[in-house]
């Protein structure tokens, strides 16, 4: 299944600047396992050793939530848009209260 | 009907000709107190709406003084501010456009020793804050209280708003329990922003604000917006309340402000 997997900025250093990438995969797991083999570095970012999405990055099948879905068992189908989306603290250049 | 002087009738003309706002809204209003968190990039353009739009009492929490480097977004200062305090600069430029605000200054960190005290008196928090201490502080906080926070932040050329409305859809600790280590959030300083991006982010999260303030269309709770400017998007996802939040969930296990300094520190 091919679909188009949305980057966060900080991560995008590891897919060479690009913001969307396309990947394969039935579920956001084996996604996962596809990106990494792509963009070696990225399934650090986004899971745990245990291979768990870490808790401060959260992961949109469409406009939902996988953690509301099926977690990393969460069926993609073609045509699919996944977002990653890490805490940021959104702020400004010279890291003062923006 | 309504206690108006002939100024704010004209004034407020193109408001109270709404039937979303009308009089009755513009009383509201005028009567609404709203706490911006941060006088930089989302807010000054948060404060200036806000305060042409007549919210008649505008807190404004920044320790800060005006720096050269933050006029190509912070809009509420000008050239001749630097130097200045951010709560002082923000106060004559608020009160140069509208001077039936009443202003109240408060040139402080917030922390967890002051939050109650600073919050209390506002009806809506509006925060534009860029460090995540704060963020977690403030969502304990205003879950406690049972007050709206509408919430923004930027980077680079992306921005996010959402409202977390404490009763009636999920906060900050719904959506991220646990803050990411130190090494794992991008710095700022050396990451830059577009000038351009806190104008627009922080007039949705004024939007936002007069939204919740008279209870009118469907402000963003339970939802995230996000903006991208090199690709002109807007896109939206649904964020739910977690049954297990530790802040909001059926058993909360946060009952106090702690150390969010620390909190963040958290390694993994």
């Amino acid at each position: 299944m091919a679909v188009t997997v949305r980057i966060p900025t900080p991560l995008r250093r590891l897919t060479q600047n690009q913001a969307e990438v396309e990947a394969e995969g039935d579920t956001i797991e084996s996604l996962i396992e596809n990106l990494e083999a792509s963009y070696p570095g990225l399934k650090e970012r986004i899971c745990d050793e245990s291979g768990n999405v870490r808790r401060f990055v959260n992961i949109y099948l469409n406009d939902e939530d996988i953690r509301f879905l099926d977690g990393s068992a969460t069926a993609v189908n073609d045509g699919d848009d996944i977002s990653i989306i890490p805490a940021i603290a959104g702020g400004s250049s010279d890291g003062e209260r923006d | 009907m309504y206690n108006f002087s002939s100024e704010q009738i004209e004034r407020y003309s193109r408001h109270i000709i709404l039937k979303e706002v009308g009089g009755m809204g513009q009383t509201k209003l005028l009567e609404s107190k709203v706490l911006l968190i941060g006088a930089g990039g989302l807010g000054s353009p948060a404060g200036l709406y806000l305060a042409a739009a007549g919210v008649g009492t505008l807190g404004i929490v920044d320790d800060d003084v005006v720096d050269m480097s933050n006029l190509q977004r912070q809009v509420l200062h000008g050239t001749s501010d630097v130097g200045k305090l951010k709560t002082e600069s923000a106060r004559e430029t608020i009160n140069d456009i509208n001077p039936d605000v009443k202003v109240i200054t408060h040139p402080d960190k917030i922390t967890s020793a002051n939050a109650f005290d600073i919050l209390e008196g506002y009806d809506l928090i509006v925060d534009g804050c860029d460090n995540l201490p704060t963020r977690y502080l403030l969502n304990d906080a205003t879950v406690m209280l049972g007050k709206p926070i509408v919430h923004g932040s930027i980077f680079q050329f992306e921005g996010q708003v959402t409202v977390f409305h404490p009763g009636r859809g999920p906060c900050y600790r719904c959506l991220y329990p646990t803050p990411p280590p130190p090494d794992m959030v991008p710095s700022c300083q050396e990451a830059g922003v577009i000038g351009v991006l806190p104008g627009i982010v922080g007039n949705v999260q004024a939007v936002e604000a007069i939204k919740v303030l008279l209870d009118i269309g469907k402000p963003l709770v339970g939802q995230l917006l996000l903006f991208n400017a090199l690709s002109m998007e807007f896109k939206k996802l649904t964020l739910r309340q977690d049954p297990s939040c530790p802040a909001c969930g059926k058993n909360p296990t946060i009952h106090e402000l702690i150390d969010y300094e620390e909190f963040c520190q958290v390694r993994w």
